[in-house]
């Protein structure tokens, strides 16, 4: 199986805060992988890192063998933490930037997870709910067919059927080529639709396995085995 | 339509195949019938893809579904088999049943006048 993301000891200090340190992951495509850690634990930093927002200060990442940068980007679909579409766009508009913007864009995969949401892309962004301008952004995200997806926390603050939405979106939409992570804390609702579970704590790479391999060998859900590791 | 429960007791691909076998006895799947893709059968569970794979590679392991190259993966149209799969998944949760009752000291005529009290309730 080929490789599509490769961390090679990777540290990242803010300060005197080592927010990864060290931290190796080589990750193969065709997986939905968990990026599992408490608040502060580096996911967000590693996520930067692939998305070239930041840059190690020691180590080194491939993507497709590429080190980050404007080739990369064509690949890598980015759903980040925060929001940074302006709310006077109208969704409609939304999908027309994102459609300037990347080449893998698929319009029409877009307007019919908008359609299933029973959306009017005529809507301007401030007058929707956060849980659906939440979904919109993950639609936009979901819409590319890139090779690498980041999903920064997407179902950090929405309700359980927002969350079903979502989990869904992300399995009816991935293709065997693409590999998607998904960083969370909230294991217990995603650990189903999971391949691999990687378990990130103070920087450091804890556990990455496959979760089935996981549920064998420990006999315990990954949410419980999640308790155990990071036990305050 | 049925629904999905999954717990985190048990690895989710067999019970998956559980929940399958349990749709096919209670004619939700009937004889023959053409199922979902993989793909919608994972988005229905809200499983991953992968694992809701490997189920039908049991199920299929075990002549309970078939793929035909071209037209998809069906349900056995072998009405035996699914005659026997009745009886083995029944007879499964009624031994469980019957354990439980003997661990609680209920002999044979106890368990049969709660059945018939309660199911008379029921009716």
């Amino acid at each position: 199986m080929s490789v599509i993301l490769e961390c090679n000891a990777l540290s990242k200090r803010f300060g005197s805060t080592l927010a990864l340190d060290n931290f190796s992951l080589r990750l193969e495509r065709g997986k939905i992988v968990g990026l599992l850690g408490p608040n502060g634990s580096g996911k967000t930093t590693l996520i930067k890192i692939i998305n070239g927002l930041l840059v190690p200060n020691a180590g080194g990442i491939t993507i497709a063998g590429m080190a980050p940068g404007v080739e990369t980007k064509r690949i890598v679909s980015y759903l980040p933490e925060k929001t940074y579409l302006p709310d006077w766009m109208k969704v409609s508009d939304t999908i027309r930037f994102f459609k300037d913007f990347y080449e893998d864009f698929d319009e029409k995969r877009a307007y019919d997870m908008l359609h299933r949401l029973n959306l009017d892309p005529s809507k301007r962004l401030k007058s929707l709910s956060k849980g659906t301008k939440e979904k919109v952004q993950l639609i936009l995200v979901m819409s590319r067919r890139a090779d690498l997806y980041c999903l920064d926390e997407p179902i950090g603050g929405v309700d359980p059927a927002a969350r079903d939405y979502i989990l869904n979106t992300i399995i009816t939409n991935y293709d065997e080529n693409a590999t998607i992570i998904i960083s969370t804390h909230l294991i217990a609702d995603i650990e189903n639709i999971l391949d691999e579970a990687v378990f990130i704590k103070a920087g450091r790479l804890v556990l990455h396995a496959p979760v089935d391999e996981i549920h064998e060998k420990e006999g315990k859900s990954i949410d419980t085995l999640f308790r155990e590791v990071f036990r305050c | 339509m049925m629904q999905w429960e999954l717990n985190t007791e048990k690895p989710v691909y067999l019970q998956l195949v559980e929940q399958i076998q349990a749709k096919i006895i209670a004619g939700v799947y009937k004889p023959g019938d053409k199922l979902p893709s993989v793909r919608d059968l994972a988005a229905q569970a809200m499983v991953n893809p992968n694992t809701m794979q490997r189920a039908m590679t049991e199920l299929e392991r075990d002549g309970l579904v078939h793929t035909n190259r071209t037209a998809g993966r069906f349900i056995t149209s072998d009405e035996e088999l699914i005659r026997q799969l009745k009886e083995k998944y029944i007879t499964e949760i009624v031994r469980d049943f019957l354990d439980k009752m003997k661990q609680l000291g209920l002999g044979r005529d106890d368990i049969i006048s709660y059945l018939n009290k309660l199911t008379e309730n029921s009716n």
